[in-house]
């Protein structure tokens, strides 16, 4: 054993790095949740915003363009989902499980000419005098954009569901989405505008994974990440201040108990694997407030 | 999963749809299980190399099915008795968690020819077969412990199964004999295939001071990592991965199952297939070494050769004594060479490594 093998800046610089994923893609759902639709589908939109991803980067040379192809390929999938759910009142669960499986089929199907190609490079970023600062700079201020993005993406969504109007719009779309639709709120509209930014962000999340984290493309590549994503926001109850320290309990675990193997620690792999779910349960237990939204699932129609 | 499960009967019901259309002169049909996607650059992209050489060496007297990322489990019993249900006259099935199943599902089928990859159970329709990898991994040990500057070498294991092990000991006896001081840091990642899983764990091993990288998992994330890194080497897995050479990537284990497959094959359309076990390495090809490119120097390049001609005559045997077990006990006395019981069965490290192996 030698855990001084173990560099903690290095650790809890590349946290951030293994959780940008999975907190796009949460933070995407969360919105979702919050006005109400419970979208299984995340992984099939975010490997399908990983092989969009890819192959745009791939085409243009350009990530960024990679990233933006990405969002629009998660949303244009998650649209599916819309006009089933909303306008067909299909069974959410159901349609959700569905798009799953359609994204790994569709993304195994486009990537097909993309096996072992290379992605353009996305270099880090080094923070002109933040980046500098001793422990804190290499931890925080020196990773690729995307990492930044992602925050920014979490802060902003918390900051538009606490403070505008148009949030406020949202959650009591999610909370009653009657009682929002006898105030003269679209229902509809507004919760296909939050799927579609539920793709979008699901899409970033797995082109994280193509273009950054892995990076090329493989089929199944996300291998359940959407799925962790869905309990984070379950974890969060909710909450983007919550999700965000969820997608960091998330992705540490895995690069910890990584971490602690080849330090040579006899720590049985499976219990590290096991405490995030087993936090995620202890949560829902313990956290009375964590109260899913009221329509959260429940089709709506303005004739009922 | 379930989401796999569906999705891998639905590929299933399609893929054999077709088959039974066919009338007349019946082909004989041979089902692949396979345990990651065709496409994963690795360990099934071989196997289904194997497949399609099988298809073009038949043409129509054969048909092929194969249902790909079929988890290990309950899930990969299912698939088989579907596979076998629609007419299915041999079945490779690719992974050693499939074991258990195979077994059970030939039980119900005593008709059908099952064939099983690197499992150790048989019976009167059940083969198995496996190649010597360990052989090439002596040769990844070799040129390892030459090109390692920190004397850190990361493995990238798998799971904690008998042929994993093997490896493992395999690449460290080789290294450790032209590096004395070398280390081996093993990182059990539980799982074939995870890019981003696999991605991570190079990291972790990268950072931690390894510059020569071994995986026995089926994706190249990790080559894409050494990649990133810059200056840390690594060795293609099950494929050549050859587009990450010269560098990182310097030479590479490659499975070649096309012409056991097609002598399976024949051996069942001409009624002569009996169960047997199959263990073949670099001799009758079913290992290859793939290219070592120019980033190893030449000395070192022509070493490795002379060991891998050695091993093809039969000269050299990697697991050859002395050797010891982690404990120190002794396991092989001066000269001697380890059985093919013991290596099929190996549970334990040899002496210098350290840590435990996960029970």
């Amino acid at each position: 054993m030698d855990l001084s093998a173990i560099n903690p800046i290095l650790l809890l610089a590349s946290l951030m790095v293994a959780a940008t994923p999975i907190l796009l893609a949460a933070i995407g759902e969360l919105v979702v949740e919050r006005a109400g639709v419970l979208n299984l589908g995340v992984e099939g939109m975010m490997i399908t915003g990983a092989v969009c991803g890819f192959i745009v980067a791939v085409n243009t040379a350009s990530p960024w363009l990679g990233f933006i192809g990405a969002a629009v390929g998660g949303a244009l999938l998650s649209l599916v989902f819309g006009v089933l759910t909303q306008f067909l009142l299909s069974n959410q669960v159901a349609t959700g499980l569905a798009l799953t499986l359609f994204g790994l089929g569709l993304s195994a199907l486009m990537g097909q000419g993309y096996i072992g190609i290379k992605a353009p490079a996305f270099p880090d970023w080094h923070i002109p005098l933040l980046g500098d600062i001793p422990v804190i700079g290499p931890i925080i201020f020196q990773h690729d954009p995307m990492v930044y993005v992602g925050l920014i993406i979490v802060a902003a969504t918390w900051a538009f569901l606490k403070y505008s109007r148009a949030g406020l719009i949202l959650r009591a779309v999610g909370e009653n989405h009657e009682a929002a639709h006898a105030l003269g709120y679209h229902v509809i509209r507004v919760r296909l505008l939050a799927i579609m930014f539920g793709g979008a962000c699901a899409g970033l999340g797995g082109a994280y994974l193509s273009l950054v984290r892995v990076p090329q493309w493989t089929e199944g590549m996300t291998a359940g990440a959407g799925w962790i994503a869905l309990a984070i926001v379950v974890f969060a109850s909710w909450r983007p201040g919550r999700l965000l320290i969820g997608a960091y309990l998330f992705g540490g675990v895995t690069v910890l108990q990584l971490n602690l193997q080849a330090a040579g620690v006899a720590v049985p792999v499976e219990y590290l694997s096991m405490t995030p779910y087993l936090a995620t349960i202890a949560v829902l237990v313990i956290m009375r407030a964590g109260r899913a939204p009221g329509s959260l699932g429940q089709s709506f129609h303005a004739s009922r | 999963m379930t989401i796999t499960r569906l999705l891998a009967g639905a590929t299933l019901a399609l893929g054999l749809a077709s088959g039974a259309m066919a009338d007349g002169h019946e082909p004989t049909t041979v089902g692949f299980v396979y345990v990651g996607p065709v496409g994963d650059g690795g360990w099934t992209y071989e196997h289904d190399q194997g497949r399609l050489a099988v298809e073009e060496h038949f043409g129509d007297a054969v048909e092929t099915v194969f249902v790909e990322s079929v988890p290990e489990g309950a899930d990969a019993e299912r698939v088989m008795t579907q596979m076998a249900l629609q007419g299915a006259d041999l079945i490779f099935t690719t992974s050693f968690g499939y074991m258990d199943q195979t077994i059970n599902v030939a039980e119900k089928f005593p008709d059908v020819k099952f064939e099983h990859a690197t499992g150790y159970k048989r019976a009167d329709n059940v083969s198995t077969y496996s190649a010597r990898f360990y052989e090439g991994r002596a040769v990844q040990g070799h040129i390892a412990g030459h090109m390692t500057e920190s004397n850190i070498i990361g493995y990238i294991a798998s799971f904690p199964i008998p042929e994993v092990i093997r490896g493992i000991n395999a690449a460290y006896i080789h290294a450790k004999e032209v590096n004395p001081d070398v280390e081996f840091k093993i990182v059990w990642a539980y799982t074939w295939f995870d890019p981003a899983k696999e991605a991570e764990a190079a990291t972790v091993l990268i950072e931690q001071g390894a510059d020569v990288i071994l995986q026995h998992t089926d994706s190249t994330a990790p080559q894409a990592a050494a990649q990133q890194a810059g200056n840390v080497v690594t060795f293609g897995q099950a494929s050549d991965m050859a587009e990450f050479g010269p560098f990182p990537r310097v030479s590479s284990i490659i499975d070649n199952w096309a012409p056991y497959y097609i002598a399976r094959t024949q051996a069942v359309i001409d009624g002569t297939w009996e169960s047997t076990d199959t263990w073949d390495g670099i001799a009758p090809g079913m290992v290859e070494i793939g290219e070592i490119t120019d980033a190893v120097p030449a000395e070192v390049k022509a070493s490795a050769e002379a060991m891998i001609e050695a091993m093809r005559s039969g000269e050299y045997h990697p697991f050859t004594g002395p050797l010891n077990k982690q404990d120190g006990s002794a396991w092989l006395a001066e000269g001697e060479v380890a059985d093919d019981g013991t290596l099929a069965g190996m549970s334990f490290y040899v002496e210098g490594l350290t840590g435990e192996i996960p029970q």
